[in-house]
């Protein structure tokens, strides 16, 4: 019984000694950076022994393309434009070819093989496997060598790394409960606020080294600025630990129970977040308020919201919803891009629950992301809120390399709206009968 | 470790499936896959539902038509052998295949994309390309957006032009013939890119 409570002993020491207090300073060792060198180093390793061992297959591109088939990029005007060159009458202004529906016909067909909006909502493929499990799609068994090495990796993973991960995850998480308590008991002031945004950021740390995360900020002097929102796209619930470790924000959203209402009612006793009841989230106009309210007082932290409102696979960016955009406040874009070589990010809420989700987390590889801050955007004279969004999404996602979609994240669980079919009908018409 | 042979051995009877539709075994699975995405009830099959819940074929004027070529006589289900043989249709023209006489034309011929698109306007089936199986599509296409006369007109001309045995219909040949010029294998065929 000694010998294991002195392992427990040691194990707290190291854990509290060169991860929880360097983090609560700012401070970094080097670890993530030394791990994660070593990481790309034995999976470069490991492609070169794959590439070897592909012989029947051709060369795999470096860079996977987004989808499963080849799509042509033509304008529905183009492509009947096409059909029809090669049709014998030569058919002044446009009139009705017999091949025109195989454009509808292709295109039909395309999106039962594979759809836009599906596709952004499963994972990310890579071109060259990581010797996670979970990716192995294109890959079979190559050689002992490489097998042993992924053997390796499963015991570091799961034997040393999880347990690390979680003690860390746990302390991080209680000290945000405790620490934002006893702040809440003392009054207000500035030494409060200073001493909530140490604990709140100290938190984040620790879950950040949870996730053996390691985070690149660019364009830092762009960070937002008290009385602004900031918005983002939305890969998963682990950006808001991404974003906040390097700055306070106050977060949004709904309320709530067990252990995520606990933290969520610890936390805004010590500095304020805008917590919606379920109920209250339906009132548009109540949710606007709220959010006016808190960015007019300009002691109060930038708002953090996702306007996607749902998370997608990393590779593109979805339609924001208005609502953020439409309060007058300056907002201020981030762009969040994480690499697939070493974990991914990508929360499948369909396929995978929170608890399921945070496991896959604590055994990937690492987290490695680049996030920029984007230089602060307001609604200009005589824009509407959506057409200001879209501007948004834009240079969001131009920064972060994403594809810029039009689709709404949302449409994964709804219908489409007859205006879509309409619009297609319309675009055709003008083709067979001109503007008339 | 996971890899296409183990999807592989998951789908039943995938050796005739590949040598019947010409698919690669890393497209079979990967149609496998999406079959079971597309599949979210886990039934096993498809439903017409299935096909219309995939957004961007909700939008497309023919929808209706392009699920009815996959559920043939009325049948509300579609296994995957079903699913992967209409798809078949579209593979790109196998230019090295060579020609025997004897052997069948293989699903994604030239004429079988034809005849695959003609079925599109020919509901009834009876081979003929009626003026009224015309309007049919011509108004999914437009709908709201021309008049009645508008959509009567073209349909005459269309007619008048492919029509060459004057039974005011367009058979199947006829579809042909009008259409010997366009680059079936181009506009009807859907590339793998992997």
């Amino acid at each position: 019984r000694g010998f294991a409570g002195a392992v427990v002993y040691v194990w707290l020491s190291v854990v509290l000694g060169l991860i929880v207090l360097p983090a609560m300073f700012g401070v970094s060792l080097g670890f993530t950076d030394l791990y994660v060198k070593a990481l790309v180093k034995t999976l470069e390793w490991a492609t070169l022994r794959i590439q070897r061992g592909q012989k029947e297959e051709d060369a795999v591109p470096a860079h996977l393309p987004n989808g499963i088939i080849e799509k042509d990029d033509g304008s529905m005007e183009e492509e009947i434009g096409e059909l029809r060159r090669s049709h014998p009458k030569s058919l002044a202004g446009g009139d009705f070819t017999l091949c025109d529906a195989f454009y509808f016909c292709k295109k039909g067909i395309e999106s039962i093989v594979e759809d836009q909006v599906t596709q952004r909502f499963t994972s990310e493929e890579l071109a060259s496997w990581n010797l996670l499990t979970r990716t192995n799609n294109n890959f079979h068994y190559i050689s002992v060598r490489v097998t042993i090495i992924w053997g390796l990796g499963v015991f570091i993973r799961y034997c040393i790394l999880l347990p690390l991960r979680v003690t860390l995850a746990v302390l991080g998480l209680s000290w945000l409960v405790i620490g934002t308590t006893l702040v809440g008991l003392l009054p207000h002031s500035n030494v409060k606020t200073w001493i909530s945004d140490l604990i709140h950021v100290t938190c984040y740390r620790i879950c950040a080294r949870a996730l053996s995360a390691r985070i690149r900020y660019h364009n830092k002097e762009n960070h937002p600025k008290k009385g602004g929102i900031c918005v983002a796209n939305h890969t998963s619930p682990i950006d808001i630990v991404i974003l906040a470790n390097d700055g306070c924000y106050a977060m949004v959203g709904q309320i709530h129970g067990g252990l995520m209402g606990v933290i969520q009612r610890s936390m805004v006793r010590s500095c304020p977040h805008v917590w919606f009841e379920r109920s209250e989230m339906k009132d548009r106009h109540a949710v606007a308020k709220r959010l006016k309210d808190h960015v007019a007082d300009k002691t109060k932290q930038p708002i953090l919201i996702f306007p996607e409102g749902t998370c997608i696979n990393n590779t593109s960016v979805m339609m924001f919803k208005k609502g953020s955009f439409d309060i007058g406040a300056t907002i201020y874009p981030v762009a969040i891009k994480y690499d697939p070589q070493f974990g991914d990010a990508f929360w499948n809420s369909g396929k995978y629950n929170m608890v399921s989700y945070l496991l896959r987390m604590m055994t990937s590889w690492a987290i490695v992301c680049n996030v920029w801050y984007l230089p602060p955007m307001s609604l200009q004279d005589g824009e509407d809120a959506v057409h200001f969004a879209n501007r948004v999404k834009s240079a969001i996602a131009r920064q972060g390399g994403l594809v810029d979609l039009f689709w709404d994240g949302g449409l994964k669980r709804e219908k489409v709206k007859e205006s879509y079919k309409e619009e297609q009908q319309k675009m055709y018409s003008s083709m067979i009968v001109g503007q008339d | 470790m996971g890899s296409t042979s183990s999807t592989l051995a998951k789908i039943p009877n995938a050796e005739d499936l590949m040598q019947e539709t010409g698919f690669t075994p890393a497209h079979l699975v990967r149609l496998y896959d999406r079959f079971k995405v597309l599949d979210k009830d886990k039934k096993g099959f498809l439903t017409p539902q299935d096909f219309v819940a995939i957004k961007e074929l909700a939008m497309n004027p023919i929808c209706d038509r392009i699920i009815g070529a996959f559920f043939t006589s009325g049948g509300e289900t579609l296994d995957f052998p079903s699913f992967v043989r209409i798809l078949a249709h579209f593979r790109p023209i196998d230019k090295n295949r060579p020609k025997e006489p004897t052997s069948p034309d293989p699903i994604n011929s030239r004429s079988n994309k034809l005849k695959f698109a003609f079925q599109l306007y020919d509901q009834d089936k009876d081979g003929k390309i009626s003026r009224h199986e015309l309007l049919q599509v011509l108004r999914a296409m437009l709908e709201k957006q021309v008049t009645e006369e508008q959509l009567e007109s073209i349909a005459d001309r269309t007619i008048q032009e492919a029509d060459l045995d004057r039974d005011d219909a367009i058979s199947f040949e006829e579809f042909r013939k009008s259409l010997e010029k366009v680059n079936i294998d181009h506009k009807m065929s859907i590339r793998f890119l992997r």
